[in-house]
């Protein structure tokens, strides 16, 4: 597969760009997202190749921004929204709870709703309470919408085509902390990285982590840290929050025994929770040596000092500590 | 303006079949037959009926809570309505949906809708897509006075304006956001004034002739067709019956509902018909009691259909999954 190097936001933008140029019913509307090239830049350059009707700046009106995308995917067109942050969901939560989610139900089958929600969530910034949220277990707890994380600059590009070509509303999350980074992306416009498939970021035997975002690259830290001193680490990115390849952590921790979730969202109400019953639940309680724990961040709102907001979510030694308790070491 | 003979037959055609479909409603609802929640149309008919007269099929509407009406005069089938109260499988939304969620996407009919305020963004989705494809479709937004306090209502507005939309905005000013009288609930009068600020046209029609409603909503629609962008159509009316079917209504006088019954408009265009010489008495007789017949045949299409599966709550959730069978 022929590879080329290069940022997390580009292959987000290079993923809207090619299928916008394969489906002419595809617009992207959001705020910003113009001739300034978005918030955090994703989207520089698409303005001047898709024109205005295509790419289109919106006023700070999100409510009309997720409510119109729905009325537009319900009479035919493919939009792709972008929240400046994913915090500003809260402003559209109607449009996309109360309509986007529920219209094919409502419309006895007779419609479908295919818009893609770019919610960029996410701590590290010091933006403080309200541009630093992670609200995805929010989003999985609607039935009608799927939740999407991209955890690489590759998945980046094929998780988002997948979402962009679903014919259902999907909310595709992106850490801002990974905008930047680097990774080989596949060159191929029909690389797709399908929805609802978890992938082993790294193999293991002693016990199994599932996590997503920029905590994945902490909870891999932790892994090879812990190496070193022989334990073992199975690392299982969900990559879909829902619906959730649950199937590959489960058979993973039916080898391990040993099973931690880690995420960045509060711990009350997060999905570690969730994920931590839909191993309970399953046949691999019978093979679990330890209870399985939930790292999540504090249940706070993200304060503004750095060493506080650091302090607010799981670090690579919080980590380590929860890899000792599960191995009694 | 002039409209043709047929026009106004079918405009009172649909009139009357609203009035007898909510009559029904209302009374089957306090025989306990229909559950839920059910807002009636009744007293307000020449609104979705002067609105929907401008329409083709290809045409969209957003609705509200109240939204039988709007259903009904832009060709929903009251057979399959009837069924949606019943909840049953040959309902519109196969049961799912009841009497707030009746949708047709053959018909253009994007849903009625429990939020107050949420058609707004719909129907500029709905605008969006006819002007970016190019046709010259249009979208009729129906909403309440209430509702033009939500954000969503200025947030509609404005992006229709800029965008120059084809949508066109339907207020019904009923003057009671559910027990709230529009002079509690707005400093201003006519809602048409709002249209100001976002530099669209807006106009205060009377909402009880459906001439006065044909005729504004028409110049809309013909507007937004031409690509000259939306307009705000402000309808005084009234509703006869509570928000809800069971509310007491405490919260206005006996007296105001006399009054807003004497300009009943149904009535009103039975007189022009007549003295028109449009249609006889006779044929206005018959045409009643064809439009009771068919709400009785839906009644009996709706008792005669059988519940949903239960195996269907987990279907058309998603288009590609069906939770039950999903492997958690």
């Amino acid at each position: 597969m022929e590879m080329k190097e290069m940022t997390y936001k580009d292959a987000i933008k290079l993923a809207m760009s090619e299928e916008m140029r394969k489906d002419e019913n595809i617009i992207f509307i959001g705020e910003d997202i113009g001739l300034y090239g978005g918030a955090f830049g994703v989207s520089v350059g698409m303005f001047e190749e898709f024109g205005e009707e295509r790419v289109r700046d919106t006023p700070i009106s999100e409510a009309v921004i997720a409510g119109a995308a729905a009325g537009a995917a319900a009479t035919g067109l493919r939009p792709i929204c972008e929240m400046m942050f994913g915090d500003f969901i809260t402003i559209a939560m109607d449009n996309l709870v109360n309509q986007a989610a529920k219209m094919r139900y409502m419309f006895g089958g007779k419609a479908k709703v295919p818009m893609t929600m770019r919610l960029p969530f996410g701590s590290g910034t010091g933006a403080a309470a309200q541009h630093t949220q992670s609200l995805e277990a929010w989003l999985c707890h609607v039935p009608g919408l799927k939740v999407v994380s991209a955890s690489t600059p590759a998945e980046a590009k094929g998780l988002l085509k997948a979402a962009i070509r679903d014919d259902n509303p999907v909310c595709f999350i992106e850490h801002k902390l990974l905008y930047k980074m680097k990774g080989e992306v596949p060159v191929d416009d029909e690389y797709i990285v399908p929805l609802g498939v978890s992938d082993v970021k790294r193999e293991g035997t002693d016990v199994t982590i599932v996590s997503y975002g920029t905590m994945l690259y902490r909870v891999l830290e932790a892994a090879e840290a812990v190496a070193k001193e022989g334990i073992s680490v199975e690392v299982i990115d969900p990559r879909t929050l829902y619906p959730m390849d649950t199937a590959t952590i489960i058979e993973s921790v039916k080898k391990t025994g040993r099973a931690i979730v880690v995420h960045e969202a509060c711990k009350t109400g997060g999905l570690g929770g969730e994920i931590a019953a839909a191993i309970s639940e399953s046949e691999a309680f019978d093979f679990l040596d330890a209870p399985v724990l939930r790292l999540g961040g504090l249940d706070t709102p993200i304060p503004y000092n750095r060493n506080l907001e650091a302090a607010a979510i799981p670090t690579v030694d919080k980590i380590k500590d929860a890899i000792y308790k599960v191995m009694n070491r | 303006m002039k409209i043709s003979n047929q026009s106004i037959i079918e405009m009172y055609e649909k009139m009357l079949k609203i009035r007898k479909f909510e009559t029904k409603a209302m009374n089957l609802f306090a025989e306990g037959k229909i559950p839920g929640f059910v807002h009636l149309y009744i007293g307000e008919e020449a609104v979705a009926t002067g609105a929907c007269a401008s329409l083709r099929d290809d045409d969209y509407i957003t609705s509200t809570h109240r939204g039988h009406g709007h259903i009904i005069a832009k060709g929903g089938d009251l057979k399959y309505m009837m069924a949606e109260l019943f909840g049953k499988e040959t309902g519109y939304c196969k049961g799912k949906g009841g009497s707030m969620h009746i949708a047709d996407a053959t018909k253009g009919i994007l849903g009625a809708n429990g939020i107050v305020g949420a058609g707004h963004t719909i129907a500029v989705g709905a605008g969006l897509a006819a002007q970016y494809k190019g046709t010259d479709q249009v979208c009729v937004c129906f909403f309440g006075d209430a509702s033009t306090n939500q954000s969503t209502f200025h947030e509609g507005l404005n992006l229709a304006s800029i965008w120059k939309l084809p949508v066109v905005f339907v207020c019904e000013n009923n003057g009671y956001g559910i027990s709230v009288s529009q002079a509690r609930h707005q400093a201003i009068t006519d809602i048409s004034v709002r249209a100001v600020a976002y530099n669209m046209p807006g106009i205060t029609v009377d909402g009880n002739d459906v001439f006065a409603v044909y005729e504004a909503v028409n110049e809309a629609v013909s507007r937004a067709r031409k690509g000259q962008g939306p307009t705000l159509v402000e309808c005084k009316t009234y509703r006869w019956r509570g928000h809800f079917e069971g509310d007491p209504t405490v919260y206005r006088p006996v007296e105001e509902l006399e009054q807003w019954k004497k300009k009943d408009p149904i009535p009103r265009m039975e007189k022009y018909i007549i003295e028109n010489k449009v249609m006889t008495e006779a044929d206005v007789t018959k045409l009643n009691e064809k439009m009771e017949k068919m709400v009785d045949d839906a009644v009996d299409f709706a008792v005669k259909s059988n519940n949903p599966s239960m195996a269907s709550a987990v279907e058309d959730v998603y288009t590609d999954i069906i939770e039950e069978a999903r492997v958690r």
